[in-house]
């Protein structure tokens, strides 16, 4: 056990876990931040996507000692004062199916836009490909991501 | 937050789904009628005027609790706006509740007009009483029943009351389809803003308060059992509180959390009796399939007599793999045994089973179980299973206390059950002009329904009559069904045995044409030429529709202009789940391999509920296909499953996604399924493509294994 301290969507969060706890289950178990997903435990399927430090990350083969003292965002942090232009652009495109994927896609997604506010296409499928989805919406995904672009989605 | 994702995560203490259902259904003459409207389990109105449908099939990305609504909605000339979704949990109100078979619209969409009607007719009866007119004096519109003549109206809250009064009538007229308001419009789902903030409550999100997790440790071999096992090491991990056997085949790890528990499994030490099974490879039982091949099947479907046609003979023999569904959420349940009461939280297509699986296994009566149904991350008929729920219910027994079981990726990987491996021989008889007289398909491949013990109807599984009829009407043509046995434990996959009967039919139909000399698309038109119906057990495939959908899919690819160098189109089309579909696939090859750009397809359906949603589907039907296609393959070394995570069982990325555009035949014909028939013709469009790209025939998958 060890206590750690981190930031989580802006608040000081301390927690006494193992340190070599991946950094999903502390969110998800400790912090009852659910809205970031378990899909592979092995960094493969990206649905466990957060930012640290402005940086998209596999949470689930990040142990928590990793982060700590660093800034963690996940989607509940996401347009604090009101939907993301992502999340507007999800809605407005309807992509989610399941959506079980979803909240990674669109973590993978804002860590490109902060950086490069009028992605490619390339760029796109380069800053997604990390990010599964079984139900097929990659292409109603880069329309979004396009979408809020437009609408200045480095917000 | 919807009420509804409210309501699954505060879902611990408060009775969602089924027992609220119950609760507001009153049967007519109940006491606090004049306080809700409900003339059937689908529907509650109050007087203020919310507008409660409930939805009793199961959410997995397919937009049930969007669609159904909708067909209910339009009959009752409600304000889509002021409507709230329930979901229905395991019941006795609403029959069936397997959400499978590309049937949820299929079959409720009737019951659903009638629910809507039959409310709306007592609205009607209702405001015409209060205002003393004759009913053919008011009309329904957007949740109001109005009076032109006096220029008034009523909302349908204010006429609860007097509507709950009434009798509820038998037979009501139903709209036409050239009416429709809702049904046909591209609404917007009602779950997306609760998918998009990390809100939905998925099954693995679900926390009851005093809750403990489990992973369990189950047989590396499938169908071992466990020996003895050893927990001193797992006991000694910070938070494990309990291990023990689960059934004869598994130890589960409990502890306050997920990590803890895989932890505490990691470090298990389980001794395993392998069983008869440590020798199965996945050589042996496609060497099976080949030896049961020589057996004289079932005839599923029979016209002419097509082994006494003379002409050009043609045959070839195509396989697919097992393949595993591999939704993004993994298994899990979470339970709660309270002695007389067992209460489950599952993400799962059947509830009903749920309920009476672990009312069986835990000694209870069936209505002592409740299951609740949360929203799934995918399903794909993997979640037709219900393991997980009875795991779940055993360990929340055996511990005495709340339990969430959650299964890894690789858990699910490798103890799942899987979509048959099998095995086609298509022969025909070509006529002097290369087209077909006679034809015969023979599929081979083990019965899933047949393995699971459930009923055959005349020796039939009884997914073939949905998923393994016939396309063209050629005379004499033959569809035969040899029925092989495995141990390697078989579920039902998205389009199930569809996806093999097309694979191996729409390949060996462009052969045909290559050997005919024939463009593909103007042999299959060709073969459509004559309007015909195709009888087929409880179905009638009209090759009109097909031509239709080859048609409009053949103009919308352009089929008749040339591609730029380098780029090759490939065709397919197939009918199941009494919808037809045809798609055209183009690709260039980069290094040997197929890259697809682009696919066009079209779907003739009946009726179109939502055309975002039906979208949705043929889209993300598509590339779950084309994974199939390029990579699905479960293969079975010494008793164990090999593959474990999607490094080596890989789905489709971005990067290898096509554009797919996607167009649906107007119809005001009943809808019909729309979830799987999009699968099956990918796969042998693509390898026709690549035939035409390589002159390279394609006969078994995954293309590249």
């Amino acid at each position: 056990m060890a206590d750690i301290t981190l930031r989580v969507n802006g608040s000081e969060k301390k927690v006494s876990v193992p340190p070599e706890t991946p950094l999903l289950w502390v969110l998800r178990d400790t912090l009852e931040l659910t809205g970031t997903k378990f899909g592979c435990g092995a960094g493969l399927c990206g649905a466990c996507t957060v930012h640290v430090d402005g940086n998209a990350i596999r949470s689930c083969t990040t142990p928590v000692s990793q982060v700590a003292g660093k800034s963690v965002a996940t989607i509940e942090g996401l347009g604090a004062n009101g939907l993301h232009a992502l999340q507007q652009a999800w809605i407005a495109e309807e992509v989610p199916q399941c959506g079980y994927c979803q909240t990674g896609q669109i973590m993978s997604a804002a860590a490109l836009l902060a950086k490069t506010p009028n992605p490619t296409d390339d760029q796109i499928t380069q800053a997604m490909n990390g990010n599964l989805c079984r139900c097929g919406t990659y292409e109603r995904i880069r329309k979004a991501v396009h979408r809020a672009a437009g609408n200045g989605g480095a917000r | 937050m919807s009420p509804l994702s409210r309501r699954e995560f505060v879902g611990a203490g408060i009775a969602a789904g089924t027992g609220l259902v119950i609760g507001f259904y009153l049967p007519h003459g109940g006491g606090s009628r004049k306080e809700s409207f409900s003339p059937n389990a689908y529907l509650r109105i109050t007087p203020d005027n919310k507008v409660t449908i409930v939805v009793a099939r199961s959410e997995m990305g397919q937009g049930v609790r969007t669609a159904l609504p909708m067909i209910l909605a339009e009959e009752l000339e409600a304000d889509w706006k002021l409507i709230e979704i329930e979901q229905a949990g395991a019941s006795t109100l609403f029959g069936d509740q397997t959400t499978g078979g590309s049937a949820s619209i299929r079959t409720t969409w009737d019951p659903m007009r009638k629910a809507g009607a039959i409310a709306r007719e007592m609205m009607i009866s209702a405001a015409a009483l209060t205002w003393g007119v004759p009913r053919s004096a008011c009309t329904a519109e957007n949740g109001h029943i109005k009076h032109a003549a006096a220029n008034r109206s009523l909302s349908y809250g204010e006429l609860v009351s007097k509507a709950a009064t009434l009798p509820i009538p038998s037979d009501v007229p139903l709209k036409q389809s050239k009416d429709y308001k809702i049904v046909g419009q591209r609404l917007a789902r009602v779950d997306s803003l609760a998918k998009v903030t990390g809100q939905a409550g998925f099954g693995i999100d679900l926390r009851i308060p005093g809750m403990k997790y489990a992973v369990l440790s189950r047989s590396p071999v499938i169908g071992g059992k466990v020996s003895n096992f050893d927990d001193k090491e797992s006991k000694k991990i910070s938070g494990v509180s309990y291990v023990g056997k689960v059934g004869d085949s598994a130890v589960a790890v409990v502890a306050d959390s997920v990590w803890g528990a895989m932890e505490g499994r990691r470090v298990l030490n389980v001794t395993w009796d392998e069983g008869a099974n440590k020798d199965l490879n996945t050589a042996a039982v496609m060497a099976s399939l080949k030896q049961a091949a020589s057996k004289k099947g079932l005839n599923l479907y029979s016209a002419g007599e097509p082994a006494k046609v003379s002409g050009r003979h043609i045959s070839a023999e195509y396989s697919l793999p097992f393949m595993a569904h591999a939704p993004m959420e993994p298994g899990n349940c979470t339970a709660h045994f309270q002695g007389t009461k067992c209460e489950l939280w599952a993400p799962t297509q059947v509830p009903q089973d749920c309920r009476d699986s672990v009312a069986t296994a835990i000694g209870l009566d069936p209505d002592q179980v409740k299951v609740n149904v949360t929203l799934m991350g995918g399903g794909f008929g993997r979640r037709l299973e219900h393991d997980y729920a009875v795991e779940a219910a055993l360990v929340s027994k055996a511990m005495n206390g709340p339990v969430k079981v959650i299964w890894t990726r690789e858990d699910d990987m490798r103890s799942s059950t899987y979509r048959p491996a099998s095995l086609h021989q298509l022969s025909a008889t070509l006529d002097g002009s290369g087209l077909p007289v006679g034809l015969t398909h023979r599929i081979v491949a083990p019965s899933i329904s047949g393995q699971k013990g459930q009923p055959l109807p005349n020796g039939v599984d009884p997914d073939l009559p949905d998923e393994a009829g016939p396309v063209y009407g050629i005379s004499n043509y033959l569809i035969e069904y040899i029925q092989a046995e495995t141990r390697v434990p078989l579920g039902w996959m998205r389009s199930v045995y569809a996806l093999q009967a097309a694979f191996a039919l729409e390949c060996f139909i462009d052969e045909l044409a290559v050997a005919a000399g024939k463009d593909p698309l103007k042999y299959r038109l060709e073969l459509l030429a004559k309007d015909q119906d195709l009888s087929y057990f409880t179905t009638t495939w009209h090759t009109t529709r097909m031509r239709g959908v080859l048609q409009l899919a053949a103009e919308k690819a352009g089929w008749d202009k040339p591609l730029p160098a380098g780029r090759f189109r490939g065709v397919a089309c197939f009918g199941c789940f009494a919808s037809y579909m045809a798609e055209v696939v183009e690709i260039s090859m980069e290094k040997d391999q197929p890259r697809v750009h682009r696919v066009v397809a079209v779907v003739d359906c009946g009726q179109v509920v939502n055309p975002s949603i039906l979208e949705q589907q043929i889209q993300g039907g598509i590339v779950y296909g084309l994974a199939n296609a390029l990579r699905a393959k479960i293969t079975i070394e010494k008793g164990r499953v090999v593959q474990g995570n999607f490094d080596d069982y890989p789905p489709l990325r971005m990067d290898e996604t096509p554009g797919v555009e996607v167009y649906a035949v107007p119809s005001a014909e009943a809808p019909t399924g729309i979830g799987e028939p999009s699968v099956p013709p990918i796969a042998p469009a693509l390898c026709n493509a690549i035939y035409a790209a390589t002159k390279k025939r394609i006969r078994a998958l995954p293309i590249l294994s």
